[in-house]
């Protein structure tokens, strides 16, 4: 039975979200009696609306309360992934302008959008309800399918809105199919009430069947939302037939969100059947990290080669849960971020070069780039080797600290698995390397990109070294959150 | 001074950023500030040499700070008798290189300096690195220049070479990092010298011992994991060849010295034979392969290949020597005296320093010509000699000391090895010493065919003479050669102490002596 009380002095806790609710109303009604002079306001109101909002979460660390009746739950862990989803948003949001206006797509629905979904991931990361988490969920992917779907007269991004909504409906259903069964085995959809339920050791067999049952389509829903193998169909298309701000955008901001989702029903709830989801994640895992590796070789259009690189950066992700250690658990988020951070940056390049509604998406774009642009060309490689995890940059340390996880625990064949296909991996990498490095360029590039743009890229670009000589911040904060 | 290793890997990298900025348009500035900085780097590592402690085993000129407080890695940096002498090598080559890319490379000078600025220094970091993080970050980081020079500034092939050379290493290493985390999930620490002390069972031993070796010998190469060198070799541009061969095939050799005989002591001991035939193959059977090459580059590349199965065979020969006896003295395997097994081990960082200058001379004899007629083949030349006789007698000295003549480097190293190979079974010897005419047979014939005879091409004819810059290299490589030829004991004073530590370590096993 619920009984559900409702406390004023709880809404303190939830201050973020209302102001970024509120904030999202007000730049509505703003946009839509704002003047034409007045309209591109509306970007910078949405920047600063995320910014009070990434500030308001940031003064919640270290608070934590389970308020609302047990559906929300504010702990340092959900304020610091809210505090890190504002931080990516507005550089995506830079991006994201960029882009829009480059190709005369720039509409202020795009923002509101944007913030909708943000919204939405926030109620995630902060789920204690099934029901919350769900709600997040929906709230975040229904603006999702909007935004790509925002270039409307492109028939790529049609059929990639198409795909996303259809798979993501499926990839919902199979979602609410395995809460449906957990609710009715535990009777709650309160998250410490299913976990108590699971950790009691007088379980019947027939009890522990369909807790089982719902384990699995949990998992299903996860790793659909993740991208992972064998639940990866929709990615590459939907990466490759999004606007690329949108690309950018689905491949970083509701990542987080994701593991969010992952972290609470799998870990802080169902975390006493962990010895029951490492080995559905681990055979998720593998198989992510192979198929991304070795499909991304053939590929020639660079969104959809991030697409499936992307799914094999998953693959690692999971590897930090398989272990079942919170160290583990505090490398997957560790390296999450870090590959949120390469993954803007790596977006961010492909915008930078974008001109007159010219996508530079084929990695022949990149012919001869060092040449016209050395600096832009610099940190394009940053990124790329950082993603193929060379040190000295980021992505080194986020391969090493999984890795470290995984041989802990013993799995030493995972981990060597893992690093053949890190190596594999590089080989595309390298190639993008080769086509702006070794290549003579046929055709002039030039990078005509505002400053704003400009600044933040190469920020970007800097934090993955310098994050990358001094990573024990980062690392012990991730682990810090669990 | 306290920080002087912090110095020489920081300053070059740092040099190599203001070389960047500085870019490609001001040619002269770059030039000059590059030149300075790798001659201000060499000055400074010369005092590494001046107040080197030989008498001692222990790591000198030490800094520690910590820096990755997750996994106990330390900012941990100290050099041994067996590192100084390897860091001096590089500082050394890098003023070479640069100097031989003055005016010979016309195309993005200040990114090329800069590579080389940037190189140096990491390759610095991985010698003087005491924790096996911070080691393999520098060992890693090094293949990014690498793989920029030879795509970059490459020959025709440069993109296929350069991928080759990046996957190939990295794919050697990273075994190498699986097994360094699994240490530390053992030890709880990165630190080699912890590694040094870490009981490990002798399966444990042998993955360990194979990762390492993936890593290493991928890197010096060995045979049959070579087939990398000719391609990065022969594609990059010489100054690129000098430097990974002079020093990236160093770091292999390295990588024996200090990880897999003290880590692996047993499993070294156990996989000695296996390590040593595949050194008797490169020495012999490369050899062979090098004599018919028509590519001077290619040529050199294989005879490298050849030469630093030396450095492996001086390495693994002294567990056919020595062992541990059970009163913890060392004791003979079969009479020789323990003399013997610090010849092979000498003999192998003696092999090293002797190869990075006769492979560097090597490199740019060939450079020399090929910036000339702009070609590698050995038919296009003959009777260079009367056009340019300067070059030729530097070129003639090279070629000696490459092919091991009594009074060059080359000598020196590869008799101590064969020496100790000596002790330890007579065939090892017999064979390894078949690359005095081997390698005599390919070099004096290369030499023969390029610099003797009449002249057949008509360009040969209208060839310039080396300009002073290039007579200054050869001057100071010659002499190079020559000292370490004449005089060696100063070389080998420097690594005596670390040398006889070593042997301790990997001849104390670390398994249960009640076995």
């Amino acid at each position: 039975m619920m009984n559900f009380q409702f406390n004023v002095s709880e809404l303190i806790f939830v201050l973020p979200e209302l102001f970024l609710l509120s904030a999202i109303s007000i730049i509505l009604l703003f946009d839509l009696f704002a003047s034409e002079r007045l309209k591109p306001l509306t970007y910078y109101l949405t920047q600063l609306a995320l910014i009070i909002t990434g500030w308001l979460a940031f003064d919640l660390i270290g608070e934590s309360a389970i308020i609302f009746s047990g559906t929300f739950v504010l702990d340092t862990m959900g304020s610091t992934f809210k505090v890190f989803i504002m931080g990516f948003a507005i550089i995506a949001l830079v991006y994201t302008r960029h882009y829009l206006k480059a190709h005369e797509l720039l509409r202020n629905e795009y923002f509101i959008l944007a913030l909708m979904s943000i919204l939405g991931m926030m109620v995630m990361v902060s789920g204690h309800s099934l029901l919350t988490l769900y709600m997040g969920l929906e709230i975040m992917s229904l603006s999702l399918y909007a935004l790509i779907a925002s270039a409307r007269d492109r028939a790529v991004a049609i059929e990639a809105a198409l795909k996303y909504f259809v798979l993501g409906a499926i990839a919902s259903g199979l979602l609410l199919y395995g809460m449906s069964m957990i609710y009715g085995i535990t009777g709650s959809l309160d998250i410490a009430q299913i976990s108590n339920f699971a950790r009691a050791s007088t379980l019947a067999s027939q009890q522990t069947l369909i807790l089982n049952f719902g384990l699995v389509f949990l998992v299903i829903g996860v790793a659909f939302k993740l991208g992972a193998v064998p639940f990866h169909m929709w990615v590459p298309d939907v990466y490759q037939g999004s606007p690329t701000s949108v690309t950018m955008f689905l491949s970083t901001v509701p990542k987080i969100a994701a593991i969010a989702l992952l972290i609470r029903l799998l870990i802080d709830g169902l975390g006493d059947l962990q010895h029951y989801w490492s080995d559905l994640l681990m055979i998720i895992a593998v198989l992510s990290i192979a198929l991304g590796s070795l499909v991304a070789l053939m590929q020639s259009n660079i969104k959809r080669m991030l697409a499936y690189s992307t799914i094999s950066h998953i693959g690692f992700v999971l590897l930090g849960f398989v272990t079942g250690v919170v160290e583990g658990y505090g490398a997957a988020v560790f390296y999450v971020l870090v590959y949120i951070l390469m993954s803007l940056a790596a977006f961010g390049s492909i915008i930078v070069l974008n001109k007159n509604g010219f996508e530079a998406d084929q990695i022949s774009d990149y012919q001869g780039l060092s040449k016209h642009s050395p600096w832009f060309a610099l940190i394009i490689l940053v990124v790329m080797l950082s993603m193929a995890g060379v040190p000295p940059f980021i992505g080194f340390y986020s391969k090493l600290f999984i890795l470290q996880q995984v041989i802990a625990e013993g799995y030493i064949i995972l981990a060597v698995i893992a690093v053949v296909f890190a190596v594999i991996s590089a080989y595309y990498y390298l190639q993008i390397i080769k086509t702006m490095y070794f290549d003579d360029a046929d055709k002039e590039i030039t990078v005509s990109a505002p400053l704003d743009m400009r600044v933040v890229l190469s920020i970007n670009g800097i934090l993955i070294l310098l994050v990358g000589l001094m990573p024990s911040f980062w690392m012990s904060l991730s682990v810090s959150l669990f | 001074m306290d920080s002087l290793l912090s110095l020489l890997i920081w300053f070059p990298i740092l040099g190599a950023v203001l070389v960047l900025l500085i870019g490609n348009n001001r040619i002269a500035i770059a030039r000059w500030v590059s030149v300075f900085i790798s001659i201000l780097v060499f000055v400074l590592s010369v005092n590494l040499f001046l107040d080197f402690d030989t008498s001692t085993s222990a790591m000198q000129f030490v800094e520690k700070a910590s820096w990755i407080g997750q996994f106990n890695v330390f900012y941990h940096l100290g050099i041994d008798g067996i590192s100084m002498p390897l860091i001096i090598l590089t500082t050394f080559s890098t003023v070479l290189v640069i100097i031989a890319g003055w005016e010979v490379i016309k195309n993005r000078v200040a990114d090329y300096m800069a590579a080389f600025l940037m190189m140096e220094g990491l390759i610095i970091g991985v010698f003087s690195s005491m924790d096996s993080m911070l080691f393999y970050v520098f060992w890693e980081a090094s293949l990014i220049p690498m793989l920029l020079i030879i795509g970059v500034w490459g020959g025709q092939n440069r993109v296929y070479a350069s991928i080759k050379f990046f996957l190939y290493t990295f794919l050697g290493s990273v075994f190498m990092l699986v097994s360094l985390i699994y240490m530390y999930n053992l030890s709880g620490s990165f630190a080699i010298a912890d590694m040094y002390t870490l009981p490990l069972t002798l399966t444990q031993q042998s993955w360990i011992f194979w990762a390492f070796f993936l890593a290493f010998a991928v890197k010096v190469p060995m045979f049959p994991v070579h087939t990398w060198l000719p391609d990065a070799h022969v594609q990059a541009p010489t100054g690129g060849s000098v430097i990974l061969a002079a020093i990236m095939l160093k770091m292999g050799g390295y990588g024996f010295f200090r990880f897999s005989l003290p880590i692996t002591p047993d499993a070294s001991s156990s996989f000695a034979t296996v390590v040593i035939i595949l050194s008797l193959i490169a020495i012999v059977y490369i050899g062979f392969v090098a004599l018919v090459q028509k590519d001077m580059k290619k040529l050199i590349a294989y005879s490298s290949i050849s030469h630093m199965g030396f450095v492996t065979l001086g390495v693994f020969v002294v567990f056919s020597i020595m062992k541990m006896g059970a009163d913890g003295q060392l004791v003979s395997i079969n009479g020789s005296s323990i003399e013997s097994a610090y010849l092979g081990l000498e003999g192998a960082m003696i092999q090293m320093i002797s190869h990075g200058f006769i492979s560097a001379a090597m490199f740019l004899v060939v450079g020399v010509l090929y910036d000339r007629l702009h070609s590698r083949e050995i038919s296009t030349y003959g009777g260079v000699i009367n056009s340019m006789p300067k070059f030729t007698g530097f070129a003639v000295l090279f070629a000696l000391a490459n092919a091991g003549l009594p009074g060059t480097s080359g000598f020196v190293g590869e008799f101590m090895v064969i020496l100790g190979a000596l002790q330890a079974n007579f065939w090892f010897a017999f064979l390894a010493a078949t690359t005095l005419i081997i390698g005599a047979a390919y070099t004096l014939w290369m030499v023969k065919r390029v610099f003797w005879g009449p002249i057949n091409n008509p360009d040969v004819s209208t060839l310039s003479d080396i300009n002073t810059r290039e007579l200054c290299i050869f001057a100071i490589l010659a002499t190079a050669v020559l000292l370490m030829g004449l005089y060696p004991q100063p070389v080998i004073e420097v690594m005596h102490a670390s040398v006889i530590n070593l042997l301790e370590q990997a001849l104390t096993t670390k398994l249960p002596v009640s076995l």
